[in-house]
């Protein structure tokens, strides 16, 4: 047997003929000819079809196969289709006249009849993939739920000091959430001030007010972002790194494996994860603060007259507590959306190495996306209560 | 067999994937000290029958009885209790990668005793000798072969003296002698511990050598096929499992053509 592959060429003459003929009363021969390979241009199956639907007396298919050159799997596919559609139509497939190599290889091919399954998500139309959605996202939302409330539940316990989890790894995650992350929050905040400070200072130096450069940087930072690019940093950093590697416990039966000496994963993983970077967030963003704020500096100093002192002063009266709090205050929670949802995606991927590239994208798009809803709601709110 | 010896009773279990049945209408019983397989085709349900009799996963009908308690529907402390007599082996070990074997096999111990780290540092070398990993408890899994994986899981599963163990497909990935050796040390874990062991395999070389009894689970009827010692399923009249144990070839359609 041949398996030559190749595409057919367009416009050249049909060499694998398959010529179905009437012989007795409900009976037909399927006579195949020629070399019947992939690279070849072949009789179509609907010509075979066409033919038994027009002869719908036709009980019986027997193959006749005495001038058949090479072939290769176009054959056996040809001949299941025929199977098939016997099958299907109460008409007695004679395989036993077929060559011993295409026969084995139907009979391997009919062996197993095919499932009767449906698999999950697929078809249904408009209507039914928007049910399908709609079902999915409420089963999303209520496993978020669900994973809050264990959080909860664990952070509880914690404070009771009944949860188990190892206080050695709360201090590796505060140590790689906290200080490694410090270059990316440093070099982010400094770009992100200089931004500032460059819009600020060119479009105030119309007005002749570039010291005020100060009041819009100090202000923009402290109060939005500081918190907020801390947010998005380590959202791509830390809480994809939570999905992932979460995820790939989930994979390799780890977590399972917690499970069985009845340890609770919530307890043991996720807990610590969620306390370091609640407790790191704040830090992160008093030093995005502070370097922010110098980034802009840095371009106050360079585009206009202003001095050190002149842009330090201004700085410090533009200030306020209530707004550094503000900033702070948001990072806590901040810090809890980026850890819940990477350590839930984490937990909720699927068994595949695909699952765990999904779970980190999905934490990622969810956590940056949340982190500004809740920056929006937080300016609300704070707009409401003169803030 | 009497109710007294049975440490596991399945009664009447039916495993699904949301309306996807894998299995259903699943009546076995498991025998205090025995070495019990489970075995049946790839995708047959094997793993996710052992998934069910550690609680994993809530059957979608039927009870599942440890010691004569239903795992199914206990609550949540009732059913950590009976999982924590449990010990299982996972098909690659399910190792926690980001600490070392000694602290694997230490965790359990830690967190489920009242002995010192210095006690448990010692138990646990002790589990890991067991299993021919004496000096290897400062690696790390990623630092050690698939099959020494599979070992130091095993010297966990055995961290709390479990009276129940579970192995997902042992020989999975192992070369013959690797295989044999760890059939070997189920034996002697089974003969020294006295622990009930539930093997889901389709090793027919294991379940030869070291099963006393098995059941099989029939892919195309959706159920459970025959259950008896390997002896008892070659001769038995389930045509399914006749085929299994003879790769593929029933003895008795071979026997006819012969004659």
């Amino acid at each position: 047997m041949a398996f030559i592959f190749g595409k057919p060429k367009a416009g050249v003459e049909i060499t694998a003929v398959a010529n179905v003929v009437r012989r007795d009363v409900g009976v037909a021969v399927l006579h195949i000819e020629g070399d019947w390979l992939v690279k070849n241009r072949r009789s179509p199956f609907s010509k075979i079809e066409r033919f038994f639907s027009v002869n719908l007396d036709l009980r019986r298919l027997e193959f006749d196969t005495s001038k058949l050159g090479k072939y290769d799997s176009s054959l056996i596919s040809l001949l299941f289709k025929c199977y098939e559609y016997c099958r299907q139509n109460n008409i007695a497939c004679e395989i036993g006249g077929l060559p011993k190599g295409p026969r084995s290889l139907l009979e391997l091919a009919i062996a197993v009849p095919e499932a009767d399954v449906t698999r999950k998500g697929g078809g249904g139309g408009i209507i039914g993939r928007l049910g399908e959605y709609a079902l999915n996202a409420a089963g999303s939302f209520k496993a978020q739920a669900t994973f809050v409330g264990e959080v909860t539940i664990a952070l509880v316990k914690a404070l009771c000091g009944k949860a188990r989890y190892r206080f050695s790894d709360l201090l590796l995650v505060m140590q790689k959430s906290g200080p490694e992350a410090l270059p990316i929050v440093a070099l982010i905040s400094f770009l992100v001030g200089m931004i500032l400070g460059f819009v600020g200072v060119v479009q105030l130096a119309k007005y002749g007010s570039e010291i005020f450069v100060a009041d819009l940087v100090g202000i923009a930072t402290v109060r939005e972002m500081g918190a907020m690019m801390v947010g998005v940093v380590m959202s791509g950093r830390t809480g994809a790194a939570f999905a992932a590697e979460l995820g790939s416990m989930k994979v390799n039966e780890e977590i399972s494996a917690l499970r069985t000496f009845g340890i609770s994963p919530v307890e043991f993983l996720v807990l610590p994860r969620v306390v370091a970077l609640v407790l790191m967030f704040p830090l992160l963003t008093v030093f995005a603060d502070l370097i922010g704020m110098i980034g802009g500096m840095v371009i106050a100093l360079g585009l206009s007259d202003i001095s050190y002192e002149q842009y330090a002063n201004r700085t410090l009266a533009a200030l306020s507590l209530t707004q550094i709090s503000t900033g702070i205050g948001k990072s806590f929670i901040f810090g809890l959306i980026v850890s819940c949802i990477g350590c839930q995606k984490g937990m909720e991927c699927e068994n595949s190495s695909a699952g765990v590239g999904m779970a980190t994208t999905a934490s990622v798009v969810e956590s940056i996306t949340w982190i500004i809803v809740a920056d929006a709601v937080f300016a609300v709110a704070f707009t409401i209560f003169d803030i | 067999m009497s109710a007294e010896a049975e440490i596991f009773k399945i009664e009447n279990l039916t495993m699904a994937y949301g309306d996807y049945v894998v299995m259903r209408d699943l009546n076995f019983s498991v025998r205090q000290g025995e070495i019990f397989f489970i075995m049946g085709g790839s995708g047959c349900g094997k793993s996710t029958l052992l998934r069910h009799m550690i609680g994993l996963i809530k059957p979608a009908a039927g009870n599942i009885y440890f010691k004569g308690k239903n795992l199914s529907d206990a609550p949540d402390d009732e059913k950590t209790e009976m999982i924590r007599q449990f010990g299982v082996l996972y098909q690659g070990g399910a190792l926690w990668s980001s600490m070392t074997l000694s602290e694997n096999v230490m965790l359990p111990i830690c967190e489920f005793t009242d002995i010192t780290r210095r006690e448990a540092l010692e138990l646990s070398d002790m589990k890991l000798a067991l299993v021919g990993l004496n000096g290897f408890g400062s690696f790390y899994p990623s630092e050690i072969s698939g099959g020494m994986c599979k070992r130091a899981g095993l010297a966990r599963a055995m961290a709390l003296d479990p009276q129940v163990l579970f192995f997902d497909e042992p020989s999975a990935g192992l070369d013959p002698v690797s295989s044999h050796r760890l059939d070997e040390l189920i034996l002697q874990m089974r003969d020294s511990l006295g622990a009930t062991v539930i093997v889901v395999s389709h090793e027919l070389a294991s379940i030869f050598d070291i099963a006393d009894r098995a059941i099989y689970l029939d892919t195309s009827k959706k159920t459970q096929g025959a259950i008896g010692s390997p002896r008892e399923l070659l001769n038995s009249d389930d045509e399914g499992v006749r085929i299994f144990l003879n790769r593929g070839v029933d003895p008795r359609a071979r026997h006819m053509e012969e004659a």
